[in-house]
């Protein structure tokens, strides 16, 4: 019979199930989705990164209603929401301080996928998906930035649109284009509003369902790199494995717990965060004849902003920069190790990752100074390292050491 | 030691480093005198209301605060208001302009004629520089006679206003030193340096109608009202957010109680 | 592997526990969002009242003033427009004022305001919100023989007397709306604050 379908539940949900696959979508991807019982620390960044995007959208949703995209009254409307809408100051700092913990939730989320080799096979659409929501988040924080029309707004924006102007041929043109007119100015605001609030969340959205789409195709993967689909008891279930729901989602809502708790004491008590969440010069509205005496991007950004002043060269700047993020998609690739989890590999990947850390985090504490010479060439070095961590995997990773990965998870307590 | 752990510990620590240093992004180190401005000093912010309506409203506007936010911030009467702050004659939900004639955008025609740059809107005045930074000029002005004004000041060298306060403050004059004012450096009365050459030092010639701490507090005041000015919400921010963070624990407290049953099933 | 048996109970507890926190935190979370909604202090800084003066209104003759987007119309009543309200008690809707929706309590009087002489009047019709043209002179009209002044709505015909009841037949089903207002001195009256409700 066409479009009949037997469903075992009843009632309005049974109504539903006749028509739209609810109860078969809750089991596979909450109620039956069977993930590894051994998820540490690391595992809370996925859904903590999912509440950051609900949380942007809401407040960015009330941030529209009252905010006006105009080189005239952008700067003002934002005081405005500081000052006259009720509880506006608070929903401000709702999404100015979480794109922040958005990006630092992401940085750890990623961290977590380099240790634990969960781009291997066949996870490597699930990475590389997940590096576009990384590209796409920061093009949103990007374009989100320039929308208060502050001092750093505008220059940030006439900075990094300026970067296009370094390849060759069309760079003037390319500028022009981007901006709408010969400097950032009232026809900017105004498309990167539009960008910033409908077409990059759609974007975002679509891809953030399909990240999550490819790894429920595939599982999830464990801090061992175990795959626990290997080992199932007599009902087919993995053995090393405990349904999503009730297990990861009272887990997650401990996790979210202590995580609003941070993020509450930030909004509440420390909203500009010493000047690295809302810069102080942003509080001056956008002035093209007065540059401010020291243009840093956001603290997300900085490591790469150190990539690109290090580099003498504007264009080579430019696609060394480039290069940085863009390498990132190569990750499955390059990693030549029989094992995923960096439990069971050797020094040298040990040695990597450390040496690849420390020069990400250098690199962005140098992107906020105003930089030296002495400066100029530790970012060189830690660039160079920051490369070499990529470049080098083929060898370092095959040549490594590994230990024998064990047939079941290791558990901590709980 | 693994990969964990090593971060586990590592976090807290980059944490508690960004928290601790407040001007990670500024410009140079630059040595300002401490303000003690206390926004939650309701006193304090109304005789800086009144300070600042009475010495800076003739040439600057704040013009994101309203009268009436004023009014039931600092727990003031409209009556209160309109006697003691509002000289502009604006009604009571207005916003607060100055009362130099009206000019375009930010500038008041003919302002630039009288003092080379147009007097700055001040509402976000302490959210840019710093209350710090606002109380060490307040206190750095000295004599010039180079100046149109007569006046400069160590904090923002060539500044074109004026001392308001000279009056209150008396008259010190820089001595000269071989540290060239270099911009951002604040004033110390003499009685003060102890002869350490910290930064600038002054000579009091001329006793103003305050003594030098009556002024200080003067400054402090003026600054913690500019303070608020910057941040109106302030007063409030913090109140709701002891609230907010102890619910946020009571339910991370039942939500960990919750893991903790369903997970004595995992082994 | 043996473990403790499962007791649902305790799991019963703390999952209601943590809805009913989560459910209030949730709640709480809402204010915020929901207050945002609420007119801005601009607005109200735009809605605030309005000081008219007064002083050379002269007999029978009507002001205009905006309020919160809205025309208030100020009259100053002749003691023969006053004589005629209570003759009308049968042709209108609502003589006695008895919609306490449509003034404030100090206006649910015989002449719907706070003194008799001055009528203060949100002008707008509540039928569907044009505003009424005032016709004091108690002679016949096209829309009512029996005319004794008051106002006629041209949209679609609603009648009000001159204190601003509607008249039967009308397509607007209450009178028209007194403001909050109070006077200071003889010369000025404060439209949109009541006296003590300041």
């Amino acid at each position: 019979m066409a479009g009949e379908r037997t469903v075992s539940s009843t009632g309005i949900l049974g109504w539903l199930d006749q028509r739209l696959p609810v109860t078969d979508f809750w089991n596979k991807h909450v109620g039956q989705y069977y993930a590894p019982k051994n998820f540490n620390f690391w595992y809370y960044m996925g859904s903590l990164a999912l509440l950051m995007l609900v949380n942007q959208i809401v407040t960015g949703i009330w941030l529209t209603m009252h905010y006006k995209p105009s080189a005239a009254d952008a700067f003002a409307s934002v005081e405005y929401i500081m000052r006259d809408v009720p509880w506006g100051w608070l929903i401000r700092y709702m999404h100015s301080t979480g794109a922040s913990f958005f990006f630092i939730v992401v940085y750890l989320h990623m961290f977590r996928g380099l240790i634990y080799g969960s781009y291997q096979k066949p996870r490597e659409l699930v990475w590389v998906l997940g590096m576009l929501i990384f590209l796409m988040m920061m093009a949103e924080g990007f374009l989100g930035y320039v929308l208060p029309w502050g001092q750093m707004s505008f220059w940030g924006a006439q900075v990094i649109v300026s970067l296009f102007g370094a390849i060759p041929f069309v760079g003037n043109e390319l500028v022009q284009f981007i901006q709408g007119d010969f400097l950032p100015s009232d026809a900017t605001i105004n498309r990167f509003f539009a960008l910033h609030v409908i077409a990059v969340p759609l974007a975002l959205l679509l891809l953030v369902v399909l990240h999550l789409a490819a790894l429920h195709e595939v599982g999830s993967n464990n801090p061992d790199g175990i795959d626990i689909k290997k080992k199932k008891d007599v009902s087919g279930k993995p053995i090393d494995g405990i349904p999503f729901h009730p297990y990861y989602t009272v887990k997650d809502l401990f996790g979210a717990g202590v995580f609003l708790t941070l993020f509450a004491f930030v909004i509440f008590f420390q909203p500009t965060f010493g000047n690295l969440f809302l810069e102080a010069d942003n509080f001056m509205r956008a002035d093209p004849m007065v540059t401010p005496a020291h243009i840093a991007p956001v603290w997300y950004y900085t490591p790469f902003y150190a990539m690109l002043r290090a580099i003498p060269d504007k264009l080579f700047g430019v696609v060394v920069m480039g290069a940085a993020v863009m390498i990132l998609f190569l990750v499955p690739w390059l990693d030549k190790s029989p094992v995923r989890s960096i439990r069971y590999r050797g020094p040298l990947t040990r040695i990597a990752i450390t040496l690849f850390v420390a020069s990400f985090l250098i690199l962005g504490y140098l992107g906020m100074q105003a930089g030296s010479d002495l400066q100029k060439l530790i970012a060189q070095i830690c660039t160079a390292i920051y490369f070499s961590f990529f470049i080098f995997m083929p060898i370092y990773t095959k040549l490594d050491k590994v230990k024998t990965v064990p047939d079941r998870v290791t558990m901590h307590e709980h | 030691m693994s990969i964990n752990s090593v971060a586990r510990r590592l976090l807290p620590l980059i944490f508690a480093a960004f928290c601790a240093s407040p001007a990670i992004a500024a410009e140079e180190v630059v040595t300002l005198m401490n303000s003690g401005a206390n926004v939650s000093d309701q006193a304090s912010l109304q005789r800086g209301a009144q300070l600042y309506f009475n010495y800076c409203a003739g040439c600057h506007s704040i013009k994101y605060m309203r009268y009436s936010r004023i009014a039931e911030d600092l727990g003031l009467s409209e009556d209160e208001v309109a006697k003691y702050l509002n000289f502009t004659g604006g009604a009571f939900g207005d916003t607060i302009v100055h009362a130099m004639p009206p000019g375009v955008g930010d500038k008041i025609v003919g302002s630039e004629d009288w003092f080379g740059v147009a007097p700055p809107d001040l509402s976000l005045s302490a959210r840019v520089r710093s209350s710090d930074w606002i109380y060490s000029y307040l206190l750095s002005f000295y004599p010039d006679p180079s100046r149109p004004s007569g006046w400069n000041n160590t904090v923002f060298p060539n500044a074109s206003m004026p001392n308001v306060f000279w009056e209150r403050q008396g008259i010190q004059q820089l001595r000269a030193t071989a540290h060239a004012t270099e911009g951002q450096e604040a004033a110390v009365p003499e009685e003060e340096s102890g002869g350490h050459g910290h930064g600038p030092v002054f000579d009091v010639v001329t006793a103003g109608t305050r003594t030098p701490e009556q002024f200080k507090q003067d400054s402090r005041d003026v600054t913690a009202f500019l303070e608020y000015v910057g941040e109106p919400a302030a007063l409030q921010r913090e109140r709701y957010g002891i609230w907010v963070i102890l619910f946020l624990l009571l339910f991370t407290g039942v939500a960990y109680l919750l893991k903790a049953e369903y997970w004595k099933d995992v082994h | 592997m043996a473990a403790e048996p499962v007791n649902h109970g305790r799991r019963r507890f703390l999952t209601a526990s943590t809805v009913v926190v989560g459910g209030v935190g949730g709640v709480f979370a809402a204010v915020p969002f929901l207050s945002a909604w609420l007119p801005s202090a601009r607005a109200v800084a735009a809605g605030a009242p309005v000081s008219l003066d007064i002083s050379k209104l002269a007999v029978g003759e009507q002001l205009v003033v905006a309020w919160r987007g809205a025309p208030v119309f100020v009259v100053r009543r002749s003691p023969e427009m006053l004589s005629v309200l209570s003759g009308e008690t049968d042709r209108l809707k609502d003589p006695e004022s008895a919609n306490t929706a449509q003034q404030p309590a100090f206006a649910q009087n015989e002449y719907r305001s706070l003194k008799p002489d001055l009528l203060v009047l949100v002008g707008s019709c509540t039928h569907l919100g044009c505003s009424p043209k005032l016709h004091p002179k108690a002679q016949p009209e096209v829309w009512d023989d029996q005319w004794k002044g008051g106002y006629y709505c041209p949209c679609h015909n609603s009648r009000f007397d001159l204190a601003g009841r509607v008249y039967n037949q009308s397509p607007a089903p209450t009178n028209l709306v007194v403001p909050p207002y109070r006077f200071e001195g003889d010369a000025r009256v404060i439209i949109g604050e009541s006296e003590g409700a300041a």
